[in-house]
């Protein structure tokens, strides 16, 4: 039986791509940066920590999707996935190599479970999703495990609610487990953390919300469910909705409790202040990584 | 799953986001205004278009049907006015990294702060959401 063994949640702005590309990843600026995510890269490398499927969900930032369509909820189930030339050509990274048969098997279970999926068996992946791998699996020629892209609208209004997508995370748990094959999936809750990126009020940063919302992501998911959209925009900046993608993750956790095995957050990355977390349900037992947090902000 | 179904008020929800100081939200309202817009940012994904619109700025944006508002601000890479016009900054993104610019640069440049001043703000912890909240509420 495949299980859902962790929960990890990343940054995905386009600058840590173009870091990484151009050798900038050590200096001053994105270094500290680089190093708050050496203990996810190390820790993912650990015997039986290596996914055999990621479940990535992201936003497509109008490179797969443009004003024509627009799928609240999408689920890559193509063999691959390339690099989206986003204008400055794509990303030079490898393709992403998706698995069909349980990204099926998923889109079956959550059209049933009432979840109504757009299903993409052809789409190219932006740096929504890229650019995670880059920064947890590095540089590698392949990337090391299987990917199903899973694009969520936080575009153009309204993107869905804190509540359909923690109940989203569910269904996802739920179809996990009823695939037949051993194995050790992950969902990874991509974007955020508060940030925006237009208007006269672009830049703001809100390390309090930020940090409750992290809080609260392991220690009451509940509170996090009724937040309207209205709280995002005002607290976290307009791109900070981004965060209700973090609730398909944790929905996917499971209903138990999840401890918290590394927290980094960081200000600034680019516009954005930066959250990565690696959680996992209880009773996996998987050990944390040695160093368990960094905050610098 | 028979709980009553607590629904949202789209007028109240919609209404809500005017509130919000320097920020426009995309709605569909926004959407629609700026279908051509943004479909116009979108066709910069592909390496010949890029090539033929900056060889000829006027001459590309008058193949899409796109306001002459909305045609200079792309012309004056002004992206407040694009985004008064309906642009949505996502969209817009492959205008700015047509011209091999950030997204740092591109908010930057929406602030009435100079770059330098923008990328301090950043670095001292970005724009405080002090009195940034509401502007009914003035919080
Ligand atoms: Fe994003």
């Amino acid at each position: 039986m495949a299980r859902i063994t962790a929960g990890i949640t990343s940054s995905h702005i386009p600058a840590l791509g173009a870091a990484i590309q151009t050798g900038t990843s050590g200096n001053d600026y994105w270094g500290p940066v680089f190093k708050g995510y050496e203990p996810i890269k190390e820790w993912i490398q650990q015997p039986g920590n290596m996914p055999d499927v990621v479940i990535l969900v992201y936003n497509d930032h109008a490179s797969a999707f443009d004003m024509n369509i627009i799928p609240t909820f999408a689920i890559g189930c193509a063999e691959s996935f390339k690099s989206a030339d986003e204008g400055w050509g794509p990303r030079p990274v490898p393709d992403v190599i998706g698995d069909p048969d349980l990204a099926w098997h998923i889109a079956q279970s959550l059209i049933l479970d009432e979840f109504d999926m757009t299903i993409m068996n052809q789409m190219d992946v932006d740096h929504g999703c890229t650019v995670p791998l880059s920064m947890i699996f590095g540089e590698p020629d392949k990337w090391p495990c299987k990917v199903i892209p899973f694009p969520v609208n936080v575009v153009t209004y309204p993107p869905p609610s804190g509540n359909r997508c923690y109940s989203l995370g569910e269904s996802i748990r739920a179809a996990v487990e009823s695939y037949p094959e051993d194995l050790n999936v992950q969902v990874w809750g991509t974007g955020g953390m508060s940030h925006q990126l237009q208007g006269p009020r672009a830049g703001l940063i809100n390390k309090d919300f930020d940090l409750a919302f992290i809080r609260d992501l392991i220690e009451d998911p509940e509170r996090l469910r009724k937040m309207p959209h209205i709280e995002y925009l005002r607290e976290a900046g307009s791109e900070g909705i981004e965060l209700v993608m973090w609730l398909i993750m944790r929905g996917a956790l499971g209903d138990k409790g999840v401890e918290e095995l590394y927290r980094f957050y960081h200000i600034p990355a680019s516009n954005t202040a930066l959250g990565a977390l690696i959680l996992q349900p209880e009773g996996i037992g998987a050990a944390p990584p040695s160093v368990r947090e960094q905050v610098d902000a | 799953m028979s709980d009553k179904k607590e629904r949202i008020d789209i007028h109240e929800y919609l209404a809500e986001f005017d509130d919000i100081p320097g920020t426009r939200v995309f709605t569909a309202k926004r959407a629609r205004q700026g279908y051509h817009l943004n479909q116009f940012a979108m066709s910069l994904m592909k390496a010949e278009n890029r090539e033929r619109f900056l060889a000829d700025e006027r001459a590309y944006l008058d193949e899409w049907q796109i306001s002459e508002a909305a045609k200079q601000a792309v012309l004056n890479r002004d992206y407040n006015a694009m985004i008064d016009e309906g642009g949505n900054i996502y969209f817009l993104s492959k205008l700015f990294s047509t011209d091999k610019k950030s997204f740092q640069f591109a908010a930057g440049s929406m602030t009435g702060m100079t770059q330098e001043e923008y990328a301090e703000m950043m670095l001292k912890g970005g724009r405080s959401p002090q009195g940034q909240r509401s502007i009914k509420g003035g919080y």
